[in-house]
């Protein structure tokens, strides 16, 4: 097909859509701490450890290592996961209040940083984290108000920020319309997959760049039964899901 | 070996206004409240606060006594944007070193260690650079000739954290999952001042918690407040976790209101307005 188009698909909600494809950035990764920021990607890593990648390692979100049932493992206070980060075992997904083409990402402020007119989180991490270990992203609003043309504040590094950072990667950006890249010359976010019932001009509008957007755009893959029934029945029966994405 | 049991107003009262103050713990967990309570009392001001921030900040900033933050973020964790916080910072009420977590680690690190600088893979290529023009890089002398962030200590005038247990003489112990950044807090201070759930004897330390957990070591320790709840209403576990509650109602009141009602006296009457709230 030369453009994706709506698919009616009343079993999988784009929640699990959204679930499937953030728990495939860590898909190959190894045995590295998978750290997912948001409900969203917590399931997806949670799906990816309980399927494709086995040798994950998850936090309780606080100074627990866990294994997917919640046993402990390990223990990672707040010093030892900042120096994990810089050895690199990681693969963070954040979150971005505003993301531009190349990946820059703010969490910080909007407006002035002197004096903004929206002040939000702080740099946190983000810098940290895009210079040691790959960093996907998960925008559970997809507009134009998070991509932007530039960001306000660059927190995490972009790839035109990025020259002479031996470990700096962003494999994927994943929002509730579709899964994107950088894969492209310039190193621009490139649209890899729309989520069923998205059509590719309602990411075009929706985003504030000109996104790379290859002649066919396939669909986000659909959960398996089996990824289905562990999303909904073992991992997230409580829907948590759906406060991000409520379709 | 000296007794250095104080009263948080005795904190207090050794503290000055435009000093440097660390603050431990990390967003809305085990921050040493009852010590900013106390702090709050005072007419200190022009501070500058440096503090991984939750309502610590939060507090200092609305009342108007912070001069110069430096911090990577301020949260209630569980509210994820600290309403004070960013009142303040939309009025430009003061000055702000924004750098990354783990560079104000390495900044507490360093000045603990009493280096000028510690390398740091963090803040290259980032806009902590632009909004810090102070900040310089360094280049490895050796063959990789990689380039780094030099992260300059974060040296402290004092540091203010709270912990479960500790003795007399100031060993400082954390029963909790996490240590946070206080011992670095204490070491990288002229004076450290350390708050506790309770005092008890030092062998009733390693009665029933391993070695480990003594966290703050006696000689960077220049006081030592008992302060029941003195980490309220952030966390402060195993004893007691965050009460959500109270923190909605911070978080949901106008400062002046908030102030007037909780925060008008001391920490008994803080007691009970925490009571009356809830």
């Amino acid at each position: 097909m030369s453009e994706a188009t709506p698919a009616a698909d009343g079993v999988v909600s784009r929640a699990e859509y959204c679930v499937v494809a953030c728990a495939e950035a860590w898909r190959g990764g190894g045995e590295i701490l998978a750290s997912p920021m948001g409900l969203v990607p917590s399931t997806g890593a949670r799906l990816a450890a309980r399927t494709f990648a086995p040798d994950l390692l998850l936090t309780d979100g606080e100074a627990m290592i866990t294994n997917p049932d919640g046993t402990v493992e390990g223990w990672l206070p707040y010093r030892k996961h900042l120096e994990l980060v810089t050895g690199g075992r990681r693969h963070v997904m954040m979150g971005a209040s505003q993301i531009d083409r190349y990946g820059n990402q703010n969490i910080s402020c909007i407006g002035d940083w002197a004096k903004p007119t929206r002040q939000l989180l702080g740099v946190r991490g983000a810098p940290v984290n895009t210079l040691n270990n790959p960093t996907s992203y998960w925008i559970p609003k997809h507009s134009r108000r998070v991509f932007v043309e530039k960001v306000d504040m660059v927190c995490g590094v972009g790839y035109d920020h990025a020259a002479g950072a031996p470990y700096h990667r962003i494999p994927r950006v994943v929002s509730d319309l579709g899964v994107f890249d950088f894969a492209t010359p310039g190193r621009t976010m490139r649209l890899v997959s729309v989520h069923p019932g998205v059509t590719v001009e309602q990411v075009r509008e929706a985003t504030g760049f000109d996104l790379v957007i290859p002649d066919e755009v396939p669909y986000t893959r659909r959960p398996s039964d089996a990824e289905l029934r562990l999303i909904r029945e073992v991992i997230d029966p409580d829907n948590t899901r759906a406060r991000e994405v409520p379709l | 070996m000296g007794d250095k049991t104080m009263t948080a107003d005795e904190v207090v009262s050794r503290l000055e206004s435009g000093m440097t103050l660390g603050i431990g713990g990390w967003g809305s967990r085990r921050k040493p409240m009852a010590l900013v309570r106390a702090l709050l009392r005072s007419r200190i001001a022009d501070l500058t606060v440096v503090s991984y921030g939750g309502p610590d900040v939060g507090m200092l900033a609305a009342a108007g006594r912070i001069r110069k933050l430096v911090t990577a973020f301020v949260t209630l964790d569980s509210i994820p944007l600290e309403p004070h916080y960013r009142a303040a910072r939309e009025r430009g009420a003061f000055e702000l070193t924004e750098v990354d977590e783990a560079m104000f680690m390495w900044g507490l690190r360093a000045a603990a260690n009493r280096l000028p600088f510690l390398p740091v893979r963090a803040g290259l290529g980032s806009d902590v650079l632009r909004v810090n023009p102070g900040l310089r890089t360094v280049t490895s002398p050796y063959e990789d000739g990689e380039t780094f962030v030099a992260m300059p200590a974060l040296r402290l005038d004092a540091a203010l954290v709270h912990v479960n247990r500790a003795d007399r003489l100031g060993n400082g112990q954390y029963l909790g999952p996490d240590p946070y950044f206080d011992d670095l807090f204490c070491e990288a201070a002229d004076a450290a001042y350390v708050s506790c759930e309770r005092i008890v004897d030092t062998a009733e330390l390693t009665k029933a918690a391993a070695p480990q957990s003594l966290l703050v070591r006696r000689h960077v320790v220049t006081g030592v407040v008992e302060a029941p709840g003195g980490a309220h209403f952030t966390s402060c576990a195993p004893d007691y976790g965050r009460d959500e509650a109270f923190q909605k109602r911070y978080a949901t009141t106008p400062w002046p209101a908030f102030a007037a009602r909780c925060l008008s006296g001391d920490e008994r009457a803080y007691r009970a307005a925490v009571k009356e709230e809830s």
